[in-house]
């Protein structure tokens, strides 16, 4: 794959179709997700968010069945293309999950390990350390790096697998609600956490927290079922946050944003 | 329906706003009748009268911060609150005109008035009936109206050009009338300003409905009155 992270975004989509076996999950997104941004997928349940996200590094293909029409612009160029490995764009588009899923190993090792796996051969102390500086883990584990990952708290072990997903240098992190089984404050955490890793980072991440896209990101991507045909999941409008939480363009938009859809 | 309790306290709100738009359309009506009667005592109890106001205004910004507060207002509710807030401080500031025609009254003690006053309790009308329209424009959100009423501030903006001339007059005649027609031309821009407060309001009104904040131009120019006066003299 292409190296080259010059192109202004970081990932797009062109007249994207994703299916489960016949039925058309989601349909003709054309999406652009801007490089050390944070981009929020918002929408309510079933309209096919976490399908798109998991389009953007073929983790849909790990359910049997699924299949794509249309592209995937990673780096210029098309992830889904026959000669790209998945495995390797999964390596460069790391994901974190709903719920955190560290390794049953020490924190050390859920860092190492994953090092290990991917090939990293340099100076695994100072790999460790900084993976978990940089997910705001480090003060709160450094006396304890060789107890299990489990023995964290929820919002622990979810900065713990952020830290495992950045310690391989990924140029996208996508997060699929990585707070939404963590209390209030841990959810700050990870809020504020997001802030700093867009720096290096791009971040797209899918909420059903309304206040959450509004607080923590700087893009928003409004999906909807149509409303005729076959039901699919699309994105009806895509701005700048603020212009979405507070002057949409679209009807439906507005609905949702303002608690009156349905 | 979604929201039914927050779409009853919002309703709640904007009733708040069209009470606090009565007691100002009031209290400006009062204040110019009593000047027009030279009813020192009148304006005594409209001066004393004020703080209601103010009051008013002060509970209608703290249920809008209890809604953003609890509500998480987004969109179209977040814009109406934001503006219900601007909306109240500018009819506030409408019943300061008010107490100020009142303290007007009060500060000319016993003198006559320079002249009987017939276009500026017509300002006052104007003004009012302007108000009026905005607000209930303002609760609908019926943004044509509101791209509408601010068209007629020119007429208040023609009564006071007329009204200042009338006074220069006096004074030109008798420099000791000076003090007398300085105070009611005080009144006079006090009207001038209501009226220029009532198209914030409408900006506001087209702000809620379409999200854009944009300066609605009244066809009366500042720069050109002044021009117009220097050509009059």
């Amino acid at each position: 794959m292409n190296n080259n992270s010059n192109h202004k975004y970081a990932i797009e989509t062109r007249d994207l179709d994703i299916f489960y076996g016949s039925f058309k999950a989601v349909t003709g997104v054309n999406m652009k997700v801007e490089r050390n941004a944070i981009t929020a997928i918002i929408g309510p349940s079933g309209c096919g968010k976490s399908t798109l996200l998991r389009a953007f590094n073929r983790m849909n293909e790990l359910y049997a069945g699924t299949s794509i029409k249309g592209e995937v612009i990673f780096n210029g160029q098309d992830i889904y293309a026959k000669e790209v490995d998945p495995v390797e764009v999964r390596y460069r588009i790391g994901m974190v999950f709903q719920k955190p899923n560290p390794f049953p190993k020490s924190i050390y090792e859920n860092i190492a390990w994953t090092a290990r796996i991917h090939g990293y051969r340099g100076n695994m102390d100072e790999l460790v350390e900084n993976s978990l500086q940089q997910a705001a883990l480090w003060d709160e584990v450094k006396d304890k790096l060789h107890q299990s990952g489990l023995s964290l708290s929820g919002g622990q072990q979810q900065r713990l697998c952020i830290a495992r997903a950045i310690s391989i240098r990924p140029e996208v992190i996508l997060m699929d609600e990585p707070a939404s089984a963590l209390d209030p404050i841990a959810t700050l955490k990870i809020e504020e956490l997001m802030q700093e890793l867009k720096k290096q980072y791009t971040i797209v991440i899918v909420t059903h927290n309304m206040q959450q896209a509004a607080r923590a990101s700087d893009y928003t991507a409004m999906m909807m079922l149509s409303q005729e045909g076959e039901r699919s999941g699309t994105v009806i409008e895509f701005n700048d946050t603020n212009i979405i939480f507070t002057r949409p363009q679209d009807k439906r938009t507005e609905d949702y944003v303002t608690g009156r859809f349905g | 329906m979604l929201r039914k309790t927050f779409d009853n306290e919002l309703q709640q709100t904007k009733d708040d706003i069209l009470v606090l738009g009565s007691m100002v359309e009031q209290i400006v009506m009062d204040s110019m009748e009593a000047l027009k009667k030279r009813d020192v005592e009148a304006s005594k109890r409209i001066y004393a009268q004020d703080h209601k106001i103010n009051e008013k205004r002060f509970e209608i910004e703290n249920q809008c911060m209890i809604l953003i507060a609890t509500q998480q207002p987004m969109a179209r509710d977040l814009r109406l609150l934001a503006s219900i807030l601007d909306v109240a401080s500018e009819l506030e500031r409408m019943g300061d005109y008010a107490k100020g025609i009142a303290t007007i009254n009060i500060r000319l003690g016993d003198q006559p008035l320079l002249k009987p006053l017939i276009d500026l309790p017509r300002m006052a009308v104007k003004s009012s009936d302007m108000l009026h329209r905005a607000l209930t424009a303002f609760v609908t959100g019926d943004a044509d109206s509101a791209r509408e009423i601010p068209k007629e501030d020119d007429e208040v903006d023609a009564l006071y050009v007329q009204i200042y001339r009338e006074l220069m007059t006096f004074v030109i005649r008798d420099p000791k009338t000076i003090e007398r027609a300085n105070m009611l031309l005080w009144a006079a821009h006090n009207m001038e300003r209501m009226a220029d407060r009532v198209t914030n309001i409408c900006e506001r009104t087209i702000f809620v409905a379409t999200g854009e904040i944009k300066e609605l131009q009244t066809t009366y120019d500042e720069i050109e009155r002044m021009d117009g006066d220097k050509s009059a003299s």
